[in-house]
C-alpha cells in the first residue's frame, strides 16, 4: 500500500477531468449522427418533391391514373397502367429466371467447386454487375433480340406449341417483354448470387456436421440444414435483385419496345415506368405531361418502397419461424 | 467398476439394413486390464491433417455397453480420434489415416463401408449443441426422415421414445412444435442427444458434451449417459477429470497424439501405471 501525496491526488483530479479527447468524442458523435440523419432526410425530401410535382396529374385523373391504359400526350390523357404492368412483369420474369440460376451458382461456389475454381468464377459472376447498363442494351439489340426473333420465339410458339396459351402467342418482333425480362435476369443475377454465396458460406460448420453425423448425404445436408439456415439471407438477395430490376432503365428501354399497351403475350412490346420517364421527360409537352411523368416517378418510388418493406417483413417472418433471433 | 456385460446384443430393427456385418464381439487380448468384449477397437491407427501428424499408432479397445472416457490436455488428439471413429474427417481436405478402427470387427474405413450409413449406427454429439433452427419435433425426426422415412405414427413413436431416452420428454412434450432454439442450453444438448438416439445407434460418441453447461445440466447429462450405457457403447471426450472419474467405466489417456495408458477408470485414477498419467490426473500439467 502506498500513500498518495497531495501532488499525486491533484494529478489524478486533472486526469479524470474532461479532456480534449473527450470533446473530440462528442464532436464525432454529433457528426456521424448528422450524416446518418441525412439519408432518411434526403429520402423524405425526394418523396415530397416528386409527389408535389406529380400532384396535378393525380388530382386531374384520380385513381384512373393508375388503372387507365390511355397514354396520349397529344390529347392530354395519361394513364400509367401499362408502364406499371410492364415494370412488374419484366421484373417478375427476371426473378423467375435469375433466382434458381443464382442460387445454383452460389451453391456450386460455396459447396461443390474445387477451391482453385471458386475465386475466379465468383469474380467473373460479380463482374456481370460492373457492365454498364447501356452495354447490356447494345448487346441485347445486336445479339439477344435476333436470337429471340429467329430461334427462341418460333421455337416456344410453334415447336413447343406454347402459342396456344396467350403468353407466347402473336408475332415475334424481337423487342418485347420477354427480351427485357431476359436482360434483367442477367443483370440481377450477380446481386442474388453474390449475397446468396456470402450467406451460404456463413452457415455454421456445426449445422453441417449435425446433419452429416445423423447419416445425411451431402445433398441431404445442403437441403436439410444449409439452405434452411441461409433461407432468409437468400430471400434478402432476391429482394435486392428485385429492387434493381424495378428501377433499371437504359437496357430495358432499348429492348422492351416502348409501347404503352397491356398485352398478355410476352412476345409483345411493352413499357416500364422507368423507360417511360427516360423517353419522354426531355420532350414533355406542357405542364400536365410533365406532372404525369413525375407522378409515374412517384408511383415507382412507392412500389419500390412497398416491395422492400414486404421483403423485410418476409425475411423477419421466415427467420422467426426458423427460430433464429 | 462395472461387471462385464452379459446383455445380449440389442436386436436390430427389421426395416433397417445393417451396413456393417454383425461380427462376434471379440475378446481383447491387446488391452491389458480390460476384460469386456469390444464394440470398437482401434488397431495401430494413425492420423494426419495434411502433413501434421495428429495421432500416432493408437491401439486399444472400447468395450461394449460401457462408457469409455478419452482424457488428455488440449491438442492431444482425443477429439481427432473420436471424430475418426465415425469418419467425420472425410469431408476435410488433406485428412489421411493409417491402421484400422473396427466396429464389431469390421474396419470402418473399409472401401465397402458407406460413411453416411456408418454415421447412422455411430451417432455423435458435439461440444457446442447444434440443434437445427426447426421445431423440437422436426429436430428429433430429422434422422429417421432422411434414413428410413417412416409413416407418421411410427415417427411420432420414435420421437417420443428418443426424447424419453434423453430424459427430455417431460420438459418438452407440450411444446414439440415450438422452436428448438427456445430451449435452455442443457435442454438443447439433451435434444441433440435425443436427435442422435432417434437413429437407434449402437455407438454414441460425445465430444465434451457438458463442457459449456452448468453443473446441474452436466449432472443430468451424466445420469443420462449412465442410463444409456445399458444399451449403447459410449465414448466420451472430456477435459473434466472429475467427470471422467465419475461417469466412465474405462479411461484412455492421450498425450501428444499418443495413447499413454488405458484401463478401468478406478485403477487409472487410483493406481496409474505411467508417470505421465499420474502427473496429469493429479493436476501437475495439462
Amino acid at each position: 500500500m502506498s500513500t498518495l501525496t497531495p501532488t499525486a491526488v491533484r494529478a489524478r483530479h486533472t486526469a479524470i477531468r474532461i479532456s480534449g479527447s473527450a470533446i473530440g468524442d462528442r464532436l464525432y458523435d454529433w457528426a456521424i449522427t448528422f450524416f446518418a440523419l441525412c439519408v432518411p432526410l434526403l429520402l423524405g425530401l425526394i418523396a415530397i418533391e416528386i409527389s408535389v410535382a406529380g400532384w396535378p396529374a393525380f388530382h386531374r385523373f384520380g385513381l384512373s391514373f393508375l388503372t387507365s391504359s390511355a397514354w396520349d400526350p397529344v390529347h392530354g390523357q395519361f394513364g400509367a397502367a401499362p408502364a406499371i404492368y410492364g415494370t412488374l412483369v419484366s421484373s417478375a420474369i427476371a426473378l423467375c429466371i435469375a433466382t434458381p440460376l443464382a442460387i445454383g451458382v452460389a451453391l456450386f461456389l460455396s459447396e461443390f467447386a474445387p477451391p482453385w475454381l471458386r475465386q475466379p468464377v465468383a469474380f467473373l459472376v460479380d463482374l456481370l454487375a460492373a457492365i454498364p447498363s447501356v452495354v447490356y442494351g447494345l448487346w441485347g439489340i445486336c445479339v439477344l433480340i435476333p436470337i429471340l426473333r429467329v430461334v427462341v420465339m418460333p421455337f416456344l410458339r410453334d415447336t413447343l406449341h406454347l402459342g396456344v396459351t396467350p403468353f407466347f402467342s402473336g408475332p415475334a418482333y424481337g423487342t418485347s417483354m420477354l427480351a427485357a425480362g431476359l436482360i434483367l435476369a442477367v443483370m440481377v443475377l450477380p446481386y442474388i448470387s453474390s449475397v446468396s454465396r456470402e450467406v451460404l458460406m456463413a452457415v455454421p460448420r456445426s449445422q453441417r456436421e449435425a446433419t452429416l453425423a445423423l447419416g445425411a448425404t451431402k445433398w441431404e445436408s445442403i437441403w436439410g440444414a444449409v439452405l434452411p439456415f441461409a433461407k432468409s439471407g437468400i430471400i434478402g438477395g432476391v429482394i435486392l435483385g428485385l429492387g434493381r430490376a424495378l428501377g433499371e432503365t437504359m437496357a430495358v428501354t432499348m429492348l422492351i419496345g416502348n409501347r404503352p399497351e397491356i398485352s398478355a403475350s410476352l412476345f409483345a412490346p411493352g413499357y416500364t415506368m422507368a423507360s417511360l420517364i427516360a423517353n419522354e421527360f426531355s420532350e414533355a409537352s406542357g405542364d400536365l405531361h410533365l406532372s404525369a411523368l413525375m407522378a409515374v416517378g412517384f408511383t415507382l418510388f412507392v412500389i419500390t418502397l412497398v416491395v422492400n418493406a414486404v421483403a423485410r417483413w418476409l425475411v423477419m417472418r421466415v427467420s422467426r419461424i426458423g427460430g433464429q433471433t | 467398476m462395472t461387471a462385464p456385460p452379459t446383455v445380449p446384443m440389442r436386436p436390430i430393427p427389421a426395416n433397417a439394413p445393417r451396413p456393417i456385418p454383425a461380427g462376434r464381439a471379440e475378446p481383447l487380448p491387446e488391452t491389458p486390464g480390460i476384460a469386456a468384449p469390444a464394440a470398437l477397437a482401434a488397431d495401430h491407427f494413425s492420423f494426419w491433417y495434411g502433413s501434421n501428424k495428429a495421432l500416432t499408432d493408437i491401439t486399444f479397445d472400447m468395450p461394449i455397453r460401457s462408457i469409455t472416457a478419452l482424457i488428455g490436455p488440449s491438442g492431444c488428439g482425443k477429439s481427432t480420434f473420436l471424430r475418426a471413429i465415425n469418419r467425420m474427417h472425410d469431408t476435410l481436405p488433406g485428412a489421411r489415416h493409417e491402421g484400422e478402427i473396427r466396429l464389431d470387427g469390421v474396419n470402418v474405413y473399409d472401401p465397402s463401408i458407406d460413411p453416411t450409413a456408418l454415421r447412422r449406427w455411430v451417432g455423435m454429439v458435439f461440444q457446442r449443441w447444434n440443434p437445427f433452427p426447426k421445431s423440437i419435433y422436426d429436430n428429433v425426426a430429422y434422422g429417421p426422415r432422411i434414413n428410413s422415412s417412416p409413416p407418421r405414427h411410427e415417427l411420432d413413436r420414435i420421437v417420443e421414445t428418443s426424447l424419453r431416452r434423453a430424459a427430455l420428454w417431460d420438459e418438452v412434450k407440450d411444446r414439440l412444435r415450438e422452436s428448438a432454439l427456445g430451449l435452455s442450453g442443457g435442454q438443447q444438448q439433451r435434444l441433440c442427444i435425443a436427435r442422435t438416439l432417434a437413429n437407434e445407434p449402437e455407438v454414441l460418441l460425445l465430444d465434451e458434451p457438458a463442457s459449456a453447461l452448468d453443473p446441474i445440466s452436466t449432472q443430468k447429462i451424466e445420469e443420462l449417459l449412465y442410463e444409456l450405457k445399458r444399451e449403447l457403447t459410449i465414448v466420451i471426450v472430456t477435459h473434466n477429470l472429475h467427470q471422467a472419474a465419475r461417469a466412465s467405466d474405462y479411461t484412455a489417456f492421450f498425450y501428444l497424439g499418443r495413447l499413454v495408458e488405458v484401463g478401468p477408470t478406478d485403477r487409472m485414477f487410483t493406481a496409474p501405471r505411467e508417470e505421465r498419467t499420474n502427473s496429469y490426473i493429479t493436476g501437475r500439467f495439462g
